[in-house]
């Protein structure tokens, strides 16, 4: 299963977070999440996802995205992550991964983010 | 039934720094030899609360941790709402030496973490003959940035919220959730701007390269220890700093991030008991 097939499931993982759902009740943006060369685009309603498509679309505006390789996904996904792979910052600073936007909608929902991206620790594909 | 009561008490002490006046809270535990603990960035003492309940410490150590100027339960200086708190090398210092100073400390020891653990080399760097033995977690001479401090204080978001966000990651991914998210909530608790304020220190005027290799450890000795989940202060970057100080003892902790103390008391223990032995057999 390659790092986009993982981060497709992200509906049901989200769904079945009743803690990361209540955390992100105050959220509602539009962002976009490269795996690799493969964009999601993302809708976040009231910290549930009301629209997730993956794909390039043409002209589809989004608030920020966040980028990474398919690589630091990969690293970002075991379920015991190693250092300097066990969050976003860390593959930020060894080069693996951007920001870019307007981030504050990130910035403001920070511990949200970061535990929905690390939400396919839980499948059983995790290395 | 008799109450349960934790082993260390809190009191407030009256100093002088850089002669301005301030009201310190601290929390000591044991008897022996002084070891002062120095808190994290934007936190306060009770990162060490573990150590400060720990039998086997507070039997050879008299613990203390202090909460710095502006953070925890010490009071900030008179005037702090018409300035922007800066921590700077010789304010921090000035700091360390005042509070010792007032409690009549004969020689302690100084443990400090992340800024505390930069600092400390500053100690070893100008003031060695001061200390029995210098304990630095999370130091080295200098580190590359990861974030834009500009985000930690402003009104649009929250900055207790997006500090320990920020820092959650520093936390080794093995540590316990239950220390995990108490380590957090000191960072929610910290005044606004006050983490800012802290890493100007450790950003922009605390960089101790060029200086760490004047350390002698022959008047006061020096141990370095970095978790291996620390990717702000990194094993890395922490081994470069010691193989430039001869005679520094170094260990990279396992399963450890930038707060040992307060998000793994009991793996930091084994890391920490022996050092603290060597110190007290010495």
């Amino acid at each position: 299963m390659t790092p986009a097939d993982c981060f497709a499931k992200l509906p049901d993982l989200l769904s079945d977070d009743a803690d990361l759902l209540r955390r992100g009740r105050w959220l509602s943006v539009d962002c976009r999440i490269d795996i690799g060369s493969e964009p999601f685009h993302l809708t976040l309603a009231q910290g549930a996802l009301a629209a997730f498509e993956r794909g390039p679309r043409l002209m589809l505006s989004t608030v920020f995205t966040v980028r990474a390789t398919d690589d630091a996904w990969h690293h970002h996904w075991r379920r015991m992550p190693e250092p300097g792979w066990h969050d976003l910052f860390a593959l930020t600073k060894r080069g693996a991964a951007s920001f870019e936007g307007d981030l504050r909608p990130l910035l403001q929902n920070l511990q949200y983010f970061k535990d929905l991206l690390a939400l396919p620790r839980r499948l059983p594909e995790a290395p | 039934m008799a109450p349960v009561l934790d082993p260390m008490v809190g009191r407030y002490v009256r100093l002088d720094i850089d002669g301005t006046p301030h009201r310190l809270y601290f929390e000591e535990a044991g008897s022996g030899i002084p070891l002062v603990c120095l808190h994290t960035a934007g936190a306060d003492g009770r990162q060490f609360r573990h150590l400060l309940a720990d039998p086997e410490i507070t039997s050879r150590f008299r613990v203390i941790a202090f909460d710095m100027p502006w953070h925890g339960k010490s009071t900030p200086p008179d005037g702090w709402e018409k300035t922007e708190y800066r921590l700077t090398t010789a304010s921090y210092t000035a700091t360390i030496r005042a509070f010792c100073q007032a409690l009549e400390l004969d020689r302690p020891v100084v443990m400090g973490c992340s800024i505390g653990g930069r600092i400390v080399l500053n100690l070893a760097i100008a003031h060695a003959a001061e200390f029995r033995a210098l304990v630095a977690l999370e130091a080295a001479d200098f580190q590359q940035p990861w974030y834009d401090t500009a985000w930690l204080h402003r009104p649009d978001v929250h900055g207790g919220e997006v500090c320990a966000a920020l820092i959650s990651g520093l936390i080794a991914p093995q540590s316990p959730p239950v220390s995990r998210h108490e380590t957090l909530w000191m960072y929610m608790q910290g005044g606004p701007g006050i983490f800012k304020g802290d890493l100007y220190f450790y950003r922009v005027d605390g960089d101790l390269r060029e200086k760490v290799k004047s350390i002698d450890t022959d008047v006061c000795p020096l141990y370095l220890l970095t978790g291996e989940y620390d990717f702000s202060c990194t094993a890395e970057d922490t081994l470069r700093t010691a193989a430039q100080i001869p005679g520094a003892q170094v260990q990279v902790m396992k399963e450890l991030g930038h707060f040992p103390m307060s998000e793994n008391p009991a793996r930091f223990r084994e890391y920490i008991l022996p050092v603290l032995e060597k110190i007290a057999a010495a």
